[in-house]
């Protein structure tokens, strides 16, 4: 049982996330004056399961914080209780809080118990201040955590027997209540019970409805068991029968006691049962099974719908629908059935084609996932830095593999805090501008061709081309034989991509957009991605962030060096072209194609690879011209073959990283291909041919 | 074995209570509300129904009034799960025709404990 409570709990804890991401969420709306009674209740039901499910898996700590939230949230959801943007605040950082509470379980690490106190204090502090609403909650709220017991019958020692006159009533079998189960449960008490059964009130035959109960019972149970024992018994019918529990006393002269009590007992009654329930669940569990959980990174899981997952069992059903007819074809094939094999193969490449594309929907996300938490991120920003701002957010649907998700999310948080932080201006500055004082910030995301476009996008002053310039030329990211006027926007505008610039805390109060610049572009170049930006002064600034859909599978250009096929990701290829010797030139040691008014570095993949040295007679070879990030390079290579997807098999986990290669694939003839990283190429061979490269990316 | 209808719609409280339920040997369903639950009871039979109150959709006070409207779900016994002692939750159970309920937090333990009082 024990294994499974910790894969339950897991459970609990991605559930807590979702739970934690609806209660911010609704909590944010209601910053935004959207309160109705059903979102009200939305975030109420959040936070209710997770105290709920928090107390279920033990996790104390968080039951009980979040306890007073709930009961907050329930005087709220109940119209009793306004939610100022104070009291908001204080829930937001409650949800923070629960969520370090969840990381501290879930790593079985401590975790700062300040924050929590704080905010624990300062809801309270909001609910006592309230008198008025405060008074017809409270009760509830304080209920669970005491137990203490109701006044108990004088020590049982001197009780021979509980005299119980047990009369159901008539409709009792309607809520599901049977009196046979009630006397099965009196039997099972330790002593057993004595019942006798009075039929006299059972109405002649004809009267008898067979649906209702006519039996009256007096019991008989062994005095040593405690009175509320036999109260839970009826706990749950308390209001549905005539119930007397009478003490017969052992000792003759405690007669007159016995008589007073009696005729006390129906009164006391009703309201006992609540506590013998609340003293029911045992605390036994909650200590020893403290979560011995180390969170292991290596098991994730995904929810998927149940749509995906019956479409993929459809489609191994066709697959072997198909499998069994080729089957049967082999068995028995002949030349004439030639034309059947061809129709059969067709069919398998379709579904296999078809499997393929829905095995990857699995992995996808809507990128939702990942704007999420922008709304919250801009509020507290927005507070912080005394500036308005609107948030938009556009094509929330929008599906993306997980992990490209997972890995994206840092980068465009970076980006949004920028833009927040750097790109808008004060509303002051704002209106001096005549633009509205609320500024905006805008995320979209939308598919485009193979691969999904993340702009991320302000109205704030924009970047100023020759502040950045300047920073470069300081930096010396580039060099100043080409004035400014001959750069395009875009070119200026990338550098603030370049690693040096990171290095610089602000460009200027105007347009400090340095600050890191450059991870977020590794990052998405990590991921076969990349990003641009454009600018115009004080109209905004907009990074356009294009990524692959997944990253197990990729377009490849298959080419031939030195007899061994290599893949090339088609996304970084621009073109290819036959060389022609006429046009090369050597700089500094760097062999240069000129095409169309630009000079590119050759990159002889032959040599790179150690696979012998190229041949004299360049006319004969192909250059691949390849990007990344804003540099290009030719690459020089013997042949160029199909294009065809591969699959993306990891070398790193099978083998080592090796510099310049991203991964390999098995190609069809069962060979195993690498997959060229041209990025990783790129980088290296310009950092060995440094001299030149700010030359080459002036050209 | 007694065939069990349990509606909850967190994830990992119906986990627990079908996984619990299963090891003890009874046949689960699960629900993740009040309605999803309601067309579930009215597809088939069950011996028992165990319902969550705060659900989205359909609440578990609405569902336990429908479905005792059922005529085969008359006398069935239909437990709610109740937070802590929450006198109101129980009262509003028992109006529309609850047998019982089981208090949140809950282990296995009671679980079965509890379920036994009505199979």
């Amino acid at each position: 049982m024990a294994m499974d409570m910790d894969q339950l709990r897991r459970i609990f804890y991605e559930e807590c996330r979702e739970n934690l991401e609806v209660l911010e969420r609704g909590l944010l709306a209601l910053d935004l004056g959207a309160a109705n009674f059903e979102s009200m209740n939305t975030i109420f039901r959040a936070a209710h399961s997770i105290k709920g499910g928090a107390a279920t898996f033990n996790l104390d700590d968080i039951s009980h914080f979040t306890h007073v939230m709930e009961t907050l949230l329930d005087e709220a959801r109940e119209g009793n209780r306004q939610l100022d943007r104070q009291t908001i605040d204080i829930l937001l950082r409650g949800v923070d809080c629960i969520l370090a509470m969840l990381e501290a379980y879930e790593n079985d690490a401590e975790y700062d118990k300040s924050e929590p106190d704080a905010v624990n204090a300062a809801l309270n502090a909001i609910m006592d201040s309230d008198d008025s609403a405060s008074s017809s909650s409270n009760d509830l709220s304080s209920a669970p955590l005491s137990t203490d017991l109701a006044p108990q019958e004088p020590a049982g020692s001197d009780i021979e027997k509980w005299a119980i006159c047990f009369v159901p009533d008539p409709a009792m079998l309607f809520s599901g209540n049977d009196p046979v189960r009630i006397l099965r449960e009196l039997h099972a008490l330790p002593g057993g019970a004595e019942v006798r059964c009075d039929p006299t009130h059972l109405p002649n035959f004809a009267q008898l409805d067979p649906e209702k109960l006519y039996l009256r019972w007096d019991i008989q149970v062994d005095g040593h068991v405690p009175r509320d024992e036999i109260e839970a018994i009826f706990e749950w019918v308390e209001d549905e029968c005539d119930l007397t529990i009478t003490p017969i006393h052992r000792s003759v002269p405690s007669d007159m006691d016995a008589a007073s009590t009696a005729a006390e007992a129906p009164a006391t009654e009703p309201q006992t049962p609540e506590n013998a329930s609340s003293s029911e669940p045992p605390p036994a569990v909650k200590k020893a099974n403290k979560p011995a959980v180390k969170s292991d990174a290596s098991v994730s899981s995904i929810r998927v719908d149940i749509d995906k997952v019956d479409n993929l069992i459809n489609l191994v059903g066709e697959l072997v629908i198909t499998q069994s007819m080729l089957a049967e074809l082999s068995s028995d094939f002949s030349p004439e059935r030639l034309e059947q094999l061809q129709s059969g193969l067709e069919q398998l490449m379709l579904n296999t084609k078809e499997l393929q594309e829905s095995v990857l929907n699995i992995r996808m996300l809507p990128i939702s996932f990942a704007f999420n938490r922008f709304p919250r991120l801009i509020r507290d920003l927005s507070l912080q830095l005394g500036k308005r701002v609107e948030l938009v957010i556009e094509g929330e649907n929008t599906e993306l593999d997980k992990t490209v998700l997972e890995r994206i999310s840092d980068p465009l948080v970076h980006l949004v805090r920028n833009a927040v932080d750097h790109g808008l201006e004060t509303p002051a500055v704002r209106m001096e501008k005549g633009k509205p004082e609320t500024g905006m910030v805008h995320l979209n995301a939308y598919h485009q061709g193979g691969s999904i476009v993340i702009e991320v996008s302000d109205d704030g002053s924009g970047l100023d081309k020759e502040r950045v310039w300047r920073k470069a030329l300081d930096k010396g990211l580039i060099s100043d034989d080409i004035p400014l006027c001959e750069l395009t926007d875009s070119h200026v505008f990338n550098l603030v991509f370049s690693p040096g610039f990171s290095t610089v805390e602000q460009v200027s109060d105007v347009s400090g957009r340095g600050v890191g610049m450059d991870v977020v572009r590794r990052n998405i170049e990590q991921l076969g991605g990349n990003i641009d930006v454009h600018s115009t002064v004080d109209q905004g600034c907009s990074f356009k962030i294009s990524l692959p859909l997944t990253l197990a599978i990729l377009d490849g250009q298959l080419v031939k060096i030195a007899e061994e096929v290599y893949v090339v990701p088609l996304i970084s290829i621009i073109e290819s072209l036959q060389v022609d010797s006429r046009q090369i030139k050597t700089a500094s040691g760097v062999q240069l194609y000129r095409l169309r008014e630009e000079n590119i570095p050759i990159l002889r993949l032959k040599e790179e690879f150690g696979l012998g040295s190229t041949d004299d007679d360049l006319d004969k070879q192909l250059l691949c011209l390849v990007e990344a990030g804003d540099k290009k390079v030719g690459l020089l290579l013997d042949e160029l073959l199909g294009q065809q997807q591969v699959v993306i098999k990891s070398l790193e986990s099978n083998y080592a990283r090796v510099p310049g290669i991203s991964g390999a694939t098995i190609l069809g003839d069962g060979s195993v291909s690498l997959i060229l990283d041209i990025q990783g190429l790129i980088t290296q061979f310009l950092a060995r041919v440094s001299d030149a490269s700010g030359h080459i990316a002036a050209a | 074995m007694a065939n069990i209808l349990a509606a909850d719609d967190s994830v990992s409280i119906r986990q627990m209570v079908s996984h619990t339920l299963k090891e003890a040997g009874y046949h689960v369903e699960t629900a993740n509300d009040g309605a999803d639950a309601l067309r579930k009871a009215k597809s088939k039979t069950f011996d028992l129904i165990i319902s969550d109150v705060n659900m989205p959709v359909m609440d578990g006070i609405e569902f336990v009034k429908q479905v005792r409207e059922v005529q085969q779900y008359k006398f069935t016994p239909i437990l709610m799960l109740t937070t802590e002692g929450s006198a109101e939750k129980k009262s509003a159970g028992k109006a529309v025709g609850a047998t019982g309920w089981i208090v949140k937090p809950f282990n296995p333990d009671t679980l079965l404990k509890t379920l036994k009082r009505v199979l």
